[in-house]
């Protein structure tokens, strides 16, 4: 196949692969998006085989590794249940990290094979670009082998800091910077492992200080990553398609890193740099007087919302620990069928990754077009009867409106307060993640169900 | 003077940062995580590169030592080809909208 048609078809596939990601915009055209981008790879590797032109043993090899690939990954598709996404996401980035270290390996030790020079003499510009492609891929990698850890609760989620990390983390990187040019001028292979294996240690130490429930912005600044390696490995192949993928994909993972940071009010370095978890508890603690607090059981909150002619479901990652979903969903389904007006209210970084109650409300069969976003839906709890808070807290916390002291102030919250009553999900009244008490808990219209959140739910549904 | 190709590439790079930028923040924020899943699908698309090095060995020596980091990159990608496309799909099917009739 000559250089140029094949060159063509890398832009149409990467030209799909803007389609698919276009196709997000609304749930309707979404299936036809996902159709796009396995056009578009179908047409990226056979483009690949039929340019390569090599239909020899290693052929066969080839589709043989394929299929294994395939088939590991269409059994993990299929088997994961949709509380796990986010390790699911965490652990395939690692794949594609590794994946594009591995090509970067390939390509220093054989750049014949991509036209790129000899060894000992490999061009300067696809040297730099494969040092590039290899460092963010092995950050990428051992980054998201953290974050998978994290996320699987293998690995505690409380951040892990020492002193001095901060300085650590720069020399590294200064290092990497060091080395990289070494690289060039030696072209030594020697250097070329010591970068990557700085480059994986450095991944390692930038994901250690985040807290467990800065995970979404972790997961989305890896996703971001895993494209910028892909672009660097796709200026070292002169490949059109890949560029254009790397690019997509190092854009939309900033974009979802900016939009989760937004949520929390906190800046991305605030969230990189890490330890916020562990150091405000002392906040929690100073205003731990005794309060009133009204607590109720699933017959009064049946009854409360029996006579309700509007609520609305606040979810949190709670929700998906107790895998509560399917509860609520038939919960809301006897509600509705009282005639009651039922809505879901998602704040921007309920869940553990971005979208996550979305994913998980859809499973429960929940229609999306009863699902709002903040902004969509926050004027509303002012005219709703009831607020239904499942799994959530923070938030929920109406001092993020009103005291500057907080750590949390300023970060948009939903104004649950504002709705006549207020039930409230919990197992215990312990502060949420950001260690603060909610004075949500202690509000005059609000009722606490003690309970484990399924079976609650499951009860309020056998009383309504 | 002639233009290094690699301008072109860097172009096309700069450009669809750009495009990228702009459709993304067109996506709706329910679907984000399909989103994450899909772009983590596409972005294995570095398979290109892993098959180019899979195929880089002499006649008769399938695997040499470049090679053999290409086989591994094939299956590292095609885990997440075949995983992120079908997880993707599956979250899609759950989206649904209210039924006409209630």
């Amino acid at each position: 196949m000559s250089a140029n048609l094949s060159a063509i078809l890398y832009l149409v596939s990467g030209v799909l692969f803007i389609l698919a990601l276009r196709g997000l915009s609304s749930p309707e055209t979404s299936r036809q998006g996902n159709l796009f981008g396995i056009i578009g790879m179908l047409i990226a590797v056979t483009v690949t085989f039929l340019s390569v032109g090599n239909f020899s043993s290693g052929f066969i090899y080839v589709l043989i590794f394929l299929v294994i690939g395939g088939s590991i990954g269409a059994f993990i598709a299929y088997r994961i249940p949709m509380t796990a996404m986010p390790e699911l996401v965490a652990g395939f980035h690692s794949l594609v990290g590794l994946a594009a270290v591995f090509v970067a390996i390939s390509a220093f030790i054989n750049p014949a094979a991509f036209n790129l020079g000899t060894p000992g003499n490999i061009k300067l510009a696809s040297l730099i670009e494969m040092a590039i492609g290899a460092a963010v891929g092995a950050i990428t990698f051992s980054g998201s082998v953290i974050a998978f850890l994290k996320l699987q609760g293998i690995m505690s989620g409380a951040p892990i800091t020492f002193k001095g990390q901060h300085l650590l983390n720069a020399l590294l990187l200064i290092l990497i910077v060091i080395l990289t040019i070494y690289l060039c001028s030696t072209q030594s292979s020697n250097l070329f492992w010591i970068l990557i294996a700085v480059s994986f240690l450095i991944g390692f130490l930038i994901i250690i200080p985040i807290g467990g429930a800065d995970m979404p912005v972790v997961i989305s600044m890896l996703n971001s990553y895993s494209g910028w390696a892909a672009a660097g490995i796709g200026f070292t192949l002169e490949n059109t398609a890949l560029i254009i993928t790397g690019a997509l994909v190092g854009s939309s993972g900033a974009i979802l890193s900016y939009i989760m940071c937004k949520g929390m009010n906190r800046s991305f370095f605030n969230v990189i740099l890490g330890g916020f978890g562990a150091t405000d508890q002392t906040t929690g603690g100073q205003s731990k007087e005794q309060r009133p607090v009204k607590s109720g059981n699933a017959d009064d909150a049946a009854f409360l919302m029996k006579n309700a002619s509007s609520v609305i479901i606040v979810p949190g990652y709670g929700m998906a620990v107790a895998q509560a979903q399917h509860a609520l969903r038939e919960m809301v389904d006897t509600l509705k069928k009282n005639d009651i007006k039922v809505s879901y209210a998602i704040h921007p970084v309920a869940g553990r990754m971005p979208g996550h109650m979305n994913v998980l409300l859809a499973e429960a069969n929940v229609p999306y077009d009863e699902v709002f976003e903040l902004e969509e839906i926050n004027n509303d709890f002012a005219n709703a009867d009831v607020a239904f808070v499942i799994g959530a807290n923070d938030v929920t916390n109406p001092v993020a409106k009103t005291d500057p002291q907080s750590p949390i102030y300023g970060m948009p919250v939903l104004d649950v307060e504002k709705c006549k009553s207020v039930l409230f999900v919990k197992r215990s009244l312990s502060p949420g993640y950001a260690g603060i008490d909610n004075d949500l808990f202690y509000k005059e219209n609000t009722l606490m169900l003690f309970a484990d959140a399924k079976k609650m739910t499951e009860d309020i549904t056998k009383n309504l | 003077m002639e233009i290094d190709p690699f301008i072109f590439r860097l172009s096309i790079f700069i450009l669809s940062i750009f495009v990228g930028y702009y459709v993304v923040w067109s996506v709706t924020p329910s679907l984000h995580t399909p989103l994450m899943s899909v772009t983590n699908a596409i972005s294995s698309v570095i398979i290109v590169g892993a098959i180019i090095a899979a195929l880089s060995g002499s006649d008769g020596v399938v695997f040499s030592s470049s090679s053999i980091y290409g086989f591994l990159a094939i299956i590292l990608a095609a885990v997440n080809i075949f995983g992120g496309f079908l997880v993707t799909q599956r979250m899609l099917a759950m989206y649904k909208k209210k039924k006409k009739d209630k």
